[in-house]
């Protein structure tokens, strides 16, 4: 996952104020959390020096269409299915310890990952440790990853 | 739409992940749960399926058993070959085809994990079953081996991530997972930076016999100057291990000439600790072919029957048997040996008569002389399989099909000759 320094450094860096931001920084914090996208930095698409920065970024700031709730992106086309985060996952060890929690198939409905049709599918996010009142950090399931398919935002 | 609870056995690969639950529609596959990516594709079935054709015109399932049995009838040393995506059932038909047409049988463990099975029948290497390694195993070493993409559930199922018996509290505090490999590879990312140790190609022998070393407390050496302090430092990983695994993979099997120095090894590991070896089977029953041919025969692959006479030998491979134009017509099942064996090998299978029998067209069947298109074994038919560790699973059908199982063609073309 792409950090707010490494965005900050393929930004212009000129804090011409011209996306309604008054520092590039509080523009790379908003990309980083997916409130404006990279186009809406007008030097960046219009001046050529830029051109490969630009490229660079929208690579690495995908877009957002299945985003849940809580900010957890599963993209589709990266995930393998191979079920690491849904055993990782606390959440799902907690709720089915027996199934999800040892490797096997989800025997309840309480899991937040389930994986369908060879992709890992997101239900229940709002049981996600990081989401309410007590969140925590919680990476379980983005250091388990081998492809990166997980991203929270 | 009903979802079936009734769990089903993914036959993707050699894991035969036995919690599959899917959701059927008119008779037809609409979701499936649990399965991986590289299972559910499996299991959707194929993009082109194969039709039954005689010289590459369309014909009934009659015709063209009683042309294929004709061919194998007509040939004095046919190669009978494949087998590894094929059920248990239809192996046997083939080993009895063989016998009674004087006929080479091999199968693609015969350049695949072939020398690890063999060590372990004949008893040489300790083995242990996949669901010991998730209730027991505390050290796992992945060597040469790929599981995240090979086998996408076998860390998350059996061998890193789930909680087992004696392994309550699962990856993060009870096990310790390390990779032996010549790349960075997926499954290297997972086990962090100090779980990967990369050694140079071909540099596995050394690496062993290094290992040797650092276990007895000599000071292990390699000619491509390894850090001896990492060695040290995986040694005495080792040697805490309570209950270890080694998942050979086809890096460790291709990079050794022999299997002296892993022989060594184990034999070490195993008088300071409990170590194991499991074959990273690739597919879904390839050991099944083994183990079968085994009990026939007591080889596992590379056989030649010759009467009552069993020969067995190098030059009775699937590489060998083209390469020496030794053979003078083919049968492949469940194998396409044009997509995984070099073009210089397979050019021969078009100079001589071919039969292929698979659900999927595939590379081989493009030039073969009599396709005969089967069920895929697990989906549309049932039959049973030996998962990579030995155990023996059996395949429900999930859907009908109007296609006869691999197991019937086998008996017809049998009946039939």
């Amino acid at each position: 996952m792409a950090s707010v320094m490494e965005i900050y450094q393929l930004l212009p860096k000129t804090n011409c104020k011209e996306c309604g931001k008054s520092t590039c920084m509080a523009f790379a914090v908003d990309l980083l959390s997916r409130k404006v996208k990279a186009e809406d930095c007008p030097p960046l698409v219009r001046e050529n020096k830029y051109r490969a920065n630009y490229e660079k970024l929208s690579g690495m700031i995908t877009p957002v269409g299945n985003v849940t709730e809580t900010g957890l992106i599963v993209h589709d086309e990266k995930c393998i299915g191979c079920g690491n985060c849904v055993v990782a996952c606390p959440v799902n060890v907690a709720a089915d310890p027996m199934g999800a929690g040892s490797g096997k198939a989800p025997t309840s409905d309480r899991v937040i990952f389930k994986v369908e049709d060879g992709v890992v599918k997101a239900v229940n996010v709002k049981e996600c440790r990081r989401f309410g009142e007590n969140r925590i950090l919680c990476v379980a399931c983005i250091d388990t990853c081998p492809t990166k398919a997980i991203e929270f935002v | 739409m009903k979802l079936d609870n009734n769990y089903y056995v993914c036959t993707g690969c050699a894991l035969l992940c036995d919690d599959i639950a899917v959701e059927l529609e008119g008779g037809k596959l609409t979701k499936v749960h649990t399965a991986c990516r590289k299972g559910f594709a499996f299991m959707k079935g194929c993009s082109s399926p194969m039709e039954c054709t005689v010289d590459g015109k369309k014909t009934d399932l009659g015709s063209a058993i009683s042309e294929a049995a004709g061919i194998l009838r007509n040939a004095e040393r046919p190669l009978i070959f494949g087998h590894a995506n094929s059920s248990s059932g239809a192996q046997k038909k083939a080993i009895g085809i063989a016998r009674k047409t004087n006929g080479y049988i091999d199968d693609t463990s015969s350049f695949c994990q072939g020398p690890m099975v063999e060590a372990i029948m004949e008893g040489r290497l300790k083995t242990c079953t996949l669901d010991d390694v998730r209730h027991k195993a505390d050290v796992i070493i992945y060597w040469g081996a790929d599981p995240a993409n090979s086998h996408p559930r076998h860390m998350s199922r059996y061998s890193y991530f789930p909680r087992g018996k004696e392994r309550q509290k699962g990856w993060e505090e009870d096990r310790t997972a390390i990779t032996i490999d010549v790349r960075k590879s997926d499954t290297a990312e997972i086990c962090g930076e100090n779980g990967l140790y990369q050694i140079p190609v071909k540099g596995d022998a050394e690496f062993m016999d290094a290992l040797v070393s650092a276990l007895s407390g000599k000071i292990p050496k390699t000619s491509y100057d390894f850090d001896k302090k990492r060695v040290l430092e995986l040694a005495s990983i080792l040697k805490k291990a309570k209950f270890g695994v080694i998942f050979a993979g086809l890096g460790m099997v291709y990079a050794l000439d022999d299997r002296e120095p892993l022989y060594r090894l184990m034999d070490k590991l195993n008088s300071v600790s409990s170590f194991h070896l499991i074959p990273m089977a690739g597919h879904y029953n390839m050991r099944g072919f083994n183990e079968n041919l085994f009990e026939e025969t007591g080889y596992i692959n590379r056989v030649k029957f010759n009467g009552t006479e069993v020969l067995h030998g190098p030059e009775y491979s699937v590489i060998e048997a083209l390469r020496q134009k030794a053979v003078d017509a083919a049968l492949v099942i469940g194998a396409d040996p044009s997509s995984s064996l070099p073009r210089s090998v397979v050019r021969y299978l078009e100079e001589i008569p071919l039969i292929v029998i698979d659900p999927c067209q595939t590379l081989t069947s493009l030039k073969a002389n009599v396709t005969i298109p089967c069920g895929l074994v697990g989906v549309e038919t049932g039959g049973s399989a030996i998962r990579m560790d030995g155990v023996e699973v059996e395949l429900k059908q999930i859907t009908d099909t109007d296609r006869l199982s691999d197991e019937e063609i086998m008996t017809r073309i049998s009946e039939a000759l």
